[in-house]
């Protein structure tokens, strides 16, 4: 097996507070403080890990929006990747894509590239959608190992231990795949100085949704955009008559 | 020799890691894998080799005196043909991210250094057109009228967002040529054999809170050069360090500081006034201690205000809290009117200068100078000093020119030695305003405060602008000026309304700080007896009121008996505020790792 694919998603970092645009088509993006998505993090340390342990030879790490998502790539190079792919999309394309229009391009993609393993995050921290794997799984008629706490490879299988409701689920799938990270699948190393530095001079190949034969209209429209609602204050009671009271009182009982 | 000093320092468990940062950098580490003991005994291998790498000019701080060097730099080499590779090193996330200020920009500095800065789409979208002063009381407000003239006159002047200008400046030395590395702290300060600065080294990442290496443990990076500037802004950690080792100090007064906090509103557009700047003095400080306030209605779209305040942390009484001042000052029926009905959006908090010429400390020393609000060059009553640490970059950078791009330097130390920059500084334009306006801040240390201070400028500066024969002194070192808390009164704040104040907590979210959290605390102590023994005894604790994001916190102990002193590092805003007011002297701000602190956008 030769190649494995990377996603990596450009998103408003977690610890910063979101704010809802005043014309309530989505949240404001200008300026505020972004970073790869936490999944996508330990997904590209995966990928790493196995090149390191010469399982895979070549890592490519892919990203699709605007300009600013090439930083990313950047980051997800400095930590290990061999080279990127950035995929151009902006204005209202990058405002309508979600998961669908993103695994038609990891499909395109990954038949591109001849990709034996394509590793996402589970998830994006800000749509929480948790659907562009399987989407792109099925897209391609791959078996999947989604929400991955570890990753064997056993010749032409892979071993994963899913994270599900009930406990760990281990299956055996065959390559090629499609795997998603979960949070305990591994630590990410940091992108030190050094590797940006040498980061800077691997290759990142740009090309259109169009050229990979994709098509970014999407089925869904996005009406309104609102604050959560604030939360009201509780009341605090003393007994149970008095709860039993309170709630006869406003109809609830 | 080395190993064992590395050995006694981790046994130490209460030394905390502060320590080990402070041996790393006299050690010299470079080329032999050490054994790192931990408290339990057991040896790791930890690779300490630390890859280095070679510019011409390194900065340390993505401000506008670092990004005024760099760009000035890759100007001076384009116009001469020549080579030079000039590195940045920035511990925010990204550029911007940790900038705040008011801001009123004077664009002096601005136009000599683009002057097409218009064209290049400079963020200065709002010129000042109204400009109001006033004296506040509890319920009523004395206007003040502002005279041409007078150093708050902001004629000609634009209200900008600090954060988005220097984001600009970035993307403007990038364009250049600069290499900007956001989300790297410079930690240590690297010298050659014969003492002159060598360099800087990034901070090590992957050490746990116990001091011990983690699986993603590696060593920072040394960045070497020919000189290094050094523009960390106010109170920089690694300037602490070159003060003491150059002894830069010896011939100025210690600096003195303010804490300037600020939030960002959205209000009801029907009280919207682009262009208007209201400064205030008076309520709710006393006549002693020294501060004021800020509003200015920003012009980029949507109505947005631009307001805080400014304690002088010279302040006495240790019961003050710049926060809660802050709060409560919104509540004034002249502030709230504005306020009403809006939106707060961020907040922030930063340490600032008052020391103005008095505190001038020597600017270059071998290997390196200091550019920026980190020697100091604001000028306080303009309350303005983006503009002189801009200057104060370029003329670094025509200094430095000649001498990196010569085919021989001939200099006596291996890191060159420019004393041309302060020469420089010295006859510019910096220096006539800093001298203009140095009696203004000293002159309210008397017993009519605010009001003396008030009554001196107008006579002395307004009329003879700061030719007067005569140059006062300031108090001395703010951590000082504490009264112990038997002799003060406490002061009753109104709790926050959730409308117009806050509480701390909420206002830090807003910060968007964050540091990884399995990291020595950047908040070190030398000696951890001290905060409850002296700090929390005499003055009853007074970080726990002077920091803006929470940090510092006594809480009782589990065993019952007595308090103990918890420092939540992650809240911290990079402030400096703690190093400074600490009347023990005790608290150490080292840098954390890079890419912590807050997300601060447009601040």
């Amino acid at each position: 097996m030769s190649r494995v694919l990377v996603g990596v998603k450009r998103v408003i970092d977690y610890a910063v507070k979101i704010r809802v645009k005043p014309d309530h088509s989505g949240v404001v993006t200008d300026g505020v403080k972004h970073s790869m998505n936490p999944f996508c993090e330990i997904a590209v340390e995966e990928a790493v890990k196995l090149k390191e342990k010469k399982f895979i030879k070549e890592v490519v790490a892919v990203s699709c929006g605007p300009t600013q998502v090439t930083e990313t790539i950047r980051t997800a190079l400095a930590m290990g990747c061999d080279r990127g792919i950035h995929v151009e999309v902006s204005g209202k394309d990058y405002e309508a894509m979600g998961p669908l229009q993103i695994a038609k391009i990891f499909a395109a993609l990954a038949k591109k590239e001849e990709a034996s393993l394509v590793i996402l995050g589970k998830q994006a921290i800000d749509d929480d959608c948790n659907q562009t794997g399987q989407m792109t799984a099925a897209l391609l008629d791959w078996p999947q190992g989604t929400f991955a706490s570890e990753v064997t490879i056993d010749g032409e299988k892979v071993k994963v231990v899913r994270e599900i409701d009930g406990g760990l689920e281990t299956i055996k799938i065959s390559m090629p795949a499609v795997l998603t990270a979960d949070l305990r699948l591994n630590t990410p190393r940091y992108a030190t100085l050094p590797n940006i530095m040498k980061a800077k001079k691997k290759k990142i190949a740009n090309m259109k949704p169009a050229d990979l034969g994709v098509d970014m209209v999407s089925r869904v429209e996005v009406l309104r955009v609102d604050e959560p609602p604030t939360r009201l204050a509780g009341v605090k009671v003393e007994t149970v008559d008095d709860l039993v009271a309170k709630l006869k009182a406003n109809g609830t009982i | 020799m080395c190993l064992w000093k590395i050995l006694v320092v981790l046994q130490c468990p209460s030394m905390g890691c502060c320590c080990k940062l402070t041996l790393m950098s006299k050690l010299q580490v470079s080329t032999f894998d050490i054994q790192i003991v931990q408290h339990t005994n057991i040896p790791v291998g930890v690779e300490m080799e630390r890859f280095a790498d070679e510019a011409d000019v390194v900065i340390v701080g993505g401000g506008p005196a670092g990004l005024s060097a760099a760009i000035r730099l890759k100007q001076l080499a384009k116009e001469q043909e020549k080579e030079l590779r000039v590195c940045l090193v920035e511990k925010a996330s990204q550029i911007g991210a940790h900038t705040l200020s008011g801001a009123c920009l004077e664009p002096s500095a601005l136009n000599e250094l683009f002057p097409d800065w218009k064209e290049r789409g400079a963020p200065l979208n709002t010129p000042v057109t109204e400009d109001l002063f006033s004296i506040l009381t509890e319920k009523y407000r004395i206007p003040v009228p502002m005279l041409p003239g007078l150093p708050m006159n902001n004629h000609g002047n634009y209200i900008v967002r600090l954060g988005h200008f220097v984001h600009w400046l970035g993307e403007q030395a990038e364009e250049l040529g600069v290499e900007i590395y956001p989300g790297y702290a410079a930690a240590e300060v690297l010298f050659h054999e014969d003492g002159s600065v060598k360099g800087i080294a990034t901070n090590d990442v992957g050490i746990a809170k116990d001091g011990s290496p983690k699986d993603v443990f590696e060593r920072g990076m040394e960045l070497h050069a020919k000189v290094t500037l050094f523009g960390e802004g106010c109170h920089g950690h690694l300037a602490k360090q070159l003060y003491r080792q150059f002894n830069l100090r010896e011939n100025c007064e210690p600096q003195t500081y303010a804490i300037g906090l600020k939030e960002l509103w959205v209000i009801d557009e029907k009280k919207w006034r682009p262009g208007r700047v209201e400064h205030s003095v008076g309520w709710p400080l006393n006549r002693n201690t020294y501060g004021g306030s800020f509003l200015y209605h920003l012009n980029e779209g949507e109505p947005l205000v631009a307001l805080g305040f400014v304690v002088g942390l010279d302040y006495t009484n240790p019961y003050l809290s710049p926060f809660r001042e802050f709060q409560r000052w919104k509540h004034h029926p002249f502030v709230a009117k504005t306020l009403e009905g809006g939106d707060r959006i961020a907040y922030g908090a930063r340490a600032l200068n008052e020391g103005g010429y008095q505190c001038l400390p020597k600017v270059t020393f071998p290997g390196g100078m200091l550019i920026g609000c980190s020697p100091g060059f604001m000028n306080v009553p303009k309350i303005k000093g983006t503009h002189t640490a801009m200057k104060s970059g370029m003329l670094a950078a025509e200094a430095i020119f000649p001498k990196v791009t010569a085919e021989d330097p001939a200099s006596e130390t291996a890191g060159l030695h420019i004393p041309e920059y302060e020469d420089n500084l010295k006859k510019s334009w910096i220096w006539k305003e800093l001298y203009a306006v140095r009696n203004i801040r000293p002159s309210f240390h008397n017993y009519f405060g605010l009001y003396g201070g008030m009554v001196y400028t107008g006579v002395f500066y307004w009329i003879l602008r700061g030719k007067e024969p005569w140059t006062l002194k300031h108090a001395g070192l703010d951590s000082a000026q504490l009264k112990p808390a038997k002799e003060c009164t406490p002061i009753e704040y109104p709790k926050p309304d959730g409308k117009l104040s806050f509480d701390l907590l909420s206002s830090v979210a807003l910060s968007g700080t964050n540091h990884e959290g399995d990291q020595p605390p950047h908040l070190t102590l030398k000696d951890d007896s001290i905060p409850v023994a002296n700090n929390l005894a005499i003055y009853d604790g007074p970080e726990q009121r002077f920091c803006p994001a929470g940090v510092y916190e006594y809480v009782p102990l589990e065993t019952g008996e007595g308090m103990r002193l918890q420092i939540n590092a992650q809240n911290c805003v990079h402030c400096k505020t703690c190093d400074i007011k600490d009347p023990s002297q005790n608290i150490n701000w080292v840098v954390p790792e890079g890419s912590g602190g807050p997300a601060y956008n447009g601040l």
